[in-house]
């Protein structure tokens, strides 16, 4: 069956860090939809599996000057150097368990085709990717809670944030079956968006700008002139990238009227900042 | 064929030439993977039928409107209902988690019965009749008011039942769990007179004054908070948080005011004295306060000079002035009290000092201010029907005024205060201070019935459980409270069928009630909990059955509120924190644990920070300047008076020198591997200390002190 689909699409979100209150709500609706397992003792992060994750950001500063915030993070769905689909991790992967959807600009993961050499989880600049060291296991009775949408996954695989991708499949096959060609905003939003109670998440197609977040992020359709392998850079001072300059180029955008959380987003020399936050925002035709 | 080196050396290149060429290699380990993929213990859940179903969720007493994705007749997922008036669409993480409740391994599955230690399974019906035969003992026996009961709130039908129970019987001894909402109704009481309640309009208010109020720390109505506070960038409304630790409201807020603990009191006392010294008061408001105007502002300018609060609270006198000006000057000020959830140990000198400014400023049932509205009184139970000895009985004083005077009395007394105690939605044994004295005097009473669903810490102390239905599993109506504007009553309903042998605890009421017999039973003429509910909520069930909800209220309410200044013209003593130690331990809220009612989910105790929680370890949040001789990440001992515990240390510099910092909501002690046996709690560490005049239990924390282990 073909879909009437053609349009491509370019999935991204923008997360408000001002408004995220770390409350931690996107964390349980992504691990509840998506039959996320959980075990013992999570409190190491290093094997937690988190498809989403809420770290914490402080300014440093010593009493009474500290500032602190919070910082979700999904998987970026990165759309690789000057934006051709060649993602750290698709690159990497050898069993092709890692696709990037150039209809959607999301980066999948089949859990079946994966056999956990974990060369993703080292490339990924992000530390999205988790791996399976054990099997998924719930108390008595609890699978019965489970999702048929999402397959739970077993030992040995690597999984990550799918952006919802079973979503975006039942809001296009509505759509087929409606007759329409193509989904609305609202019918398809990743279940971290629909949860936050603060409303910090807007989830919508970068490509279309009737979709709040291409109003908010304004990405940059030319690549950067002072980096060429990074396109869709935000033209809206207040937005930023984790490691932007990497090329990688994310879906995700952050936005915060902060400087020194906006700061935060790479790594930066001594004074390199400063140059580039007068860059920052700036379109090639700047 | 002859072997020699040659043929030898051939074969053995060949074959590993071929192995390498051949794809058997690959295709071998292609096909332990599939295979290792495979397990017959991976679970495929059963796919099917999509259908959503809208209820309320009553984890906590935000009431916020929910909806169930079902398939095939499974819940699957909830999320937040859109639309409905409380949260519209949006759900905090616990209540994103509830299914997990349904099928928590510490579930009570059956009635149970404790012989010696352990409990015993027993049917409805032997448990039921044993309970009523007990109750009946002890009415006959001549002393109905030693029957006491333990809830988490006032409101609400089942609670009305419980409540109707004890009257029937003869027992004035009902008690809830401190709430936000119990805090509010003091609040009101001491001001504006009894039967009232209090809401903040923070969605509409301009300049929001945060006397350490966690508003997206799980504080009022959660998910309501954080949307009023995610909207104030947009509405341009500003928001001052006054507290000694940096939460993650201070954190969001405009700014955060580090105060001394335990004298937020005293800054808002010293905050009303500078808006009466700068005649920024509203003299409209002010003209018919009651109880000492005078008297109450010769007070404040004798006691609470900027330069006097700045000693006592730490916060720099010119502070003082700004936010007093601040506040006053504001369109729209609001000013809210109750420290992090607003459901811990609070004194009410405290609240009133707080609400006392928005009296000043004049924003009682205005919009964007504080809306003093009657209680609600959805409910119409018909009249009880009263023997000589539930006459009596009920007539006679209560054991003590709150949950720690009935704790204190037990204990301290030798012949038995209490012989038998209810206990349902409240876990006294984690959530009270001193959780050790509590255990004591739930130890001297002889017989114990718990309607949990969950075998926790209290409910292991009974000696008869009659289990409850979970809220997704019942029908239940949910009034709102706990300082939301709107007043809204909501319907739980059984989303999915019972899992265990459970029942809805009004059912388990009506049928004791049934058993009891006479003028008892003759009060409770329901055939079932879902007839008594639709009789007693008849004037909204049309509208609780069709759209799930029934809006009681909204906007500022019409009729003016008194005002009475007669408890704070005296200036009652400020509590001050037990002990000696040179460091005071405050608990801290974390919207991703939680401390009273129900506890966490195994969902949301995995989103906790390992800097909160590592291993089975709680992380415990020091100053680095108070953190001499510990190492940051090292072992440490805290040592109160009340008790010791072993933790981690997490140098941190957003909490004020001299003050430690402990999580509440970790530290159970049930069967529960995911979310049980991890940290410490610290109710173990803080005692009671009641305030003079309320009785409130109004501990802030606790001297502590602290070294390396």
């Amino acid at each position: 069956m073909k879909q009437e689909n053609n349009k491509e699409h370019k999935f991204g979100m923008v997360i408000d860090l001002d408004k995220c209150t770390g409350c931690g709500s996107c964390m349980v609706s992504c691990m509840s939809e998506n039959n996320v397992p959980f075990k013992e003792d999570e409190s190491n992060k290093k094997d937690s599996i988190t498809w989403m994750r809420v770290y914490k950001l402080t300014n440093g500063k010593s009493f009474p000057d500290t500032e602190t915030a919070y910082l979700p993070r999904p998987c970026m769905h990165c759309a690789g150097k000057g934006g051709h689909g060649h993602s750290p991790c698709v690159s990497v992967c050898p069993a092709t368990a890692t696709e990037y959807g150039h209809d959607t600009g999301i980066v999948s993961q089949i859990y079946t085709r994966c056999f956990g050499c974990r060369y993703c989880m080292g490339a990924c600049p992000y530390h999205a990717r988790y791996f399976n060291w054990w099997d998924p296991k719930w108390p008595e009775g609890m699978e019965n809670y489970l999702s048929p949408n999402v397959s739970p996954r077993m030992r040995g695989v690597v999984e990550k944030c799918s952006f919802c991708y079973h979503r975006y499949q039942a809001a296009r096959d509505k759509a087929y079956h409606e007759g329409r060609n193509d989904i609305e905003e609202n019918e398809f939003q990743t279940a971290c968006t629909t949860a936050c109670p603060a409303g910090a998440i807007v989830f919508g197609d970068l490509n279309n700008p009737a979709h709040k977040v291409h109003q908010i992020v304004k990405p940059d359709p030319h690549p950067d002139k002072w980096n060429r392998h990074v396109v869709g850079k935000s033209r809206n001072p207040k937005v930023f990238r984790l490691l932007e300059r990497l090329g990688t180029n994310p879906k995700i955008y952050y936005l915060s009227e902060r400087e020194w959380i906006r700061r935060k987003g790479d790594n930066y020399l001594d004074g390199e900042w400063d140059k580039i936050k007068n860059h920052h925002g700036s379109s090639s035709h700047g | 064929m002859k072997v020699d080196r040659r043929s030898f050396l051939g074969l053995g290149l060949g074959a590993v030439a071929g192995i390498a060429v051949s794809p058997v290699g690959l295709k071998l380990t292609d096909d332990s993977s599939i295979w290792t993929q495979n397990w017959p213990w991976t679970p495929v859940p059963a796919d099917g039928e999509v259908i959503y179903e809208s209820s309320v969720c009553s984890l906590c007493p935000g009431s916020c409107g929910i909806s169930v994705r079902k398939i095939e007749n499974r819940p699957v997922k909830i999320e937040g209902r859109e639309n409905y008036p409380v949260n519209n669409g949006g759900a905090c993480l616990h209540g994103i988690a509830g299914l997990q409740y349904l099928y928590d391994p510490a579930r009570v599955k059956t009635p149970l019965k404790k012989n010696g230690d352990k409990f015993e399974e027993i049917s409805w019906d032997d448990a039921i009749a044993l309970v009523a035969g007990k109750l009946a003992d002890l009415r006959k026996s001549g002393s109905p008011e030693k029957f006491a009961a333990i809830l988490d709130k006032e409101q609400g039908s089942v609670s009305g039942l419980f409540k109707r129970l004890f009257k029937t019987f003869g027992s004035p001894n009902f008690y809830t769990m401190p709430s936000f909402e119990s805090y509010l109704e003091a609040t009101a009481a001491a001001i504006h007179g009894e039967g009232k309640t209090i809401g903040f309009d923070l969605e509409n208010a301009d300049f929001v004054l945060s006397f350490g109020a966690g508003i997206i720390e799980g504080w009022g109505s959660p998910v309501n908070c954080f949307q009023a506070n995610a909207s104030r960038k947009e509405r341009r409304a500003k928001l001052y948080q006054i507290e000694p630790n940096l939460s993650n409201t201070a954190a969001n807020a405009d700014k955060w005011v580090p105060i001394k603990p335990g004298t937020q009191a005293d800054l808002a006392l010293g905050i009303c004295a500078v808006i009466l010294k700068n005649n920024l008061f509203d003299s409209n408001a002010t003209m018919n306060f009651k109880g000492g105007f005078n008297k109450f502002a010769a007070m404040l300018q004798k006691d609470y000079t900027p330069s006097k609060t700045a000693e006592i609270t730490g916060v720099k006198a010119a502070d003082i002035e700004k936010i007093a000006g601040l506040f006053a000057k504001a369109k729209k000020p609001v000013a809210v009290f109750g420290k992090g959830r607003g459901d811990g140990a609070q004194s009410l000198k405290e609240l009133a000092a707080v609400h006392t400014l928005n009296c000043l400023v004049g924003n009682i049932n205005k919009k964007g201010g504080v809306f003093v509205k009657s209680k609600n009184k959805y409910l119409e139970f018909p009249d009880e029907s009263m023997d000589s000895i539930a006459d009596a009985g009920f007539a006679k004083p209560k054991a003590g005024r709150y949950m720690n005077q009935l704790v204190e009395k037990i204990n301290s007394s030798s012949k038995s205060v209490v012989e038998a105690l209810f206990v349902y939605n409240a876990n006294p044994c984690y959530s009270l201070h001193d959780t050790k004295s509590v255990k004591q005097a739930l130890g001297k009473i002889p017989f114990i019935v718990s309607f949990s669903s969950f075998l926790d810490e209290t409910a292991k102390e009974a000696d008869i459980i009659l289990p409850s239905h979970t809220f997704i599993e019942r029908i239940e109506d949910v009034p709102s409270g706990a300082g939301l504007a709107k007043t809204v009553v909501g319907l739980t309903k059984p989303v999915a069928s019972p899992v265990f042998n459970t029942k809805n605890p009004g059912d388990t009421v009506i049928l004791i009630a049934k058993a009891l017999k006479g003028s008892i039973a003759q009060s409770f003429e329901w055939e079932s909990y879902n007839e008594c509910l639709e009789g007693v909520t008849a004037r909204i069930w049309d509208s609780l059955s069709e759209d799930g909800y029934a809006v009681i209220s909204k906007g500022a309410p019409i009729e003016p509120a008194a005002v009475n200044l007669s408890f704070l013209s005296g200036n009652p003593p400020t509590v001050q924190a037990q002990g000696d130690f040179g460091l005071t331990l405050i608990p801290i809220d974390n919207m991703r644990l939680i401390n009273a009612g129900a506890y966490v989910s195994p969902f949301a105790i995995k989103t906790v920070s390992d800097k909160v929680l590592k291993g089975k370890n709680i992380v415990v949040e020091i100053n680095p300047l108070t953190a001499k001789g510990l190492k940051n990440g090292g072992f440490a001992i805290i040592t109160t008076p009340i008790g010791t515990a072993r933790v981690v240390v997490n140098f941190n510099e957003g909490l004020m020198p001299g003050v430690i910092g402990m999580v509440e909501g970790l530290g159970h002690t049930f069967e529960n591997k995911y979310v049980s046996n991890k940290g410490v709690n610290v109710n173990d560490l803080i005692g009671p200390v009641i305030e003079s005049g309320s009785g409130l239990d109004a501990a802030f924390g606790i001297k502590a002190k602290i070294s390396k282990a």
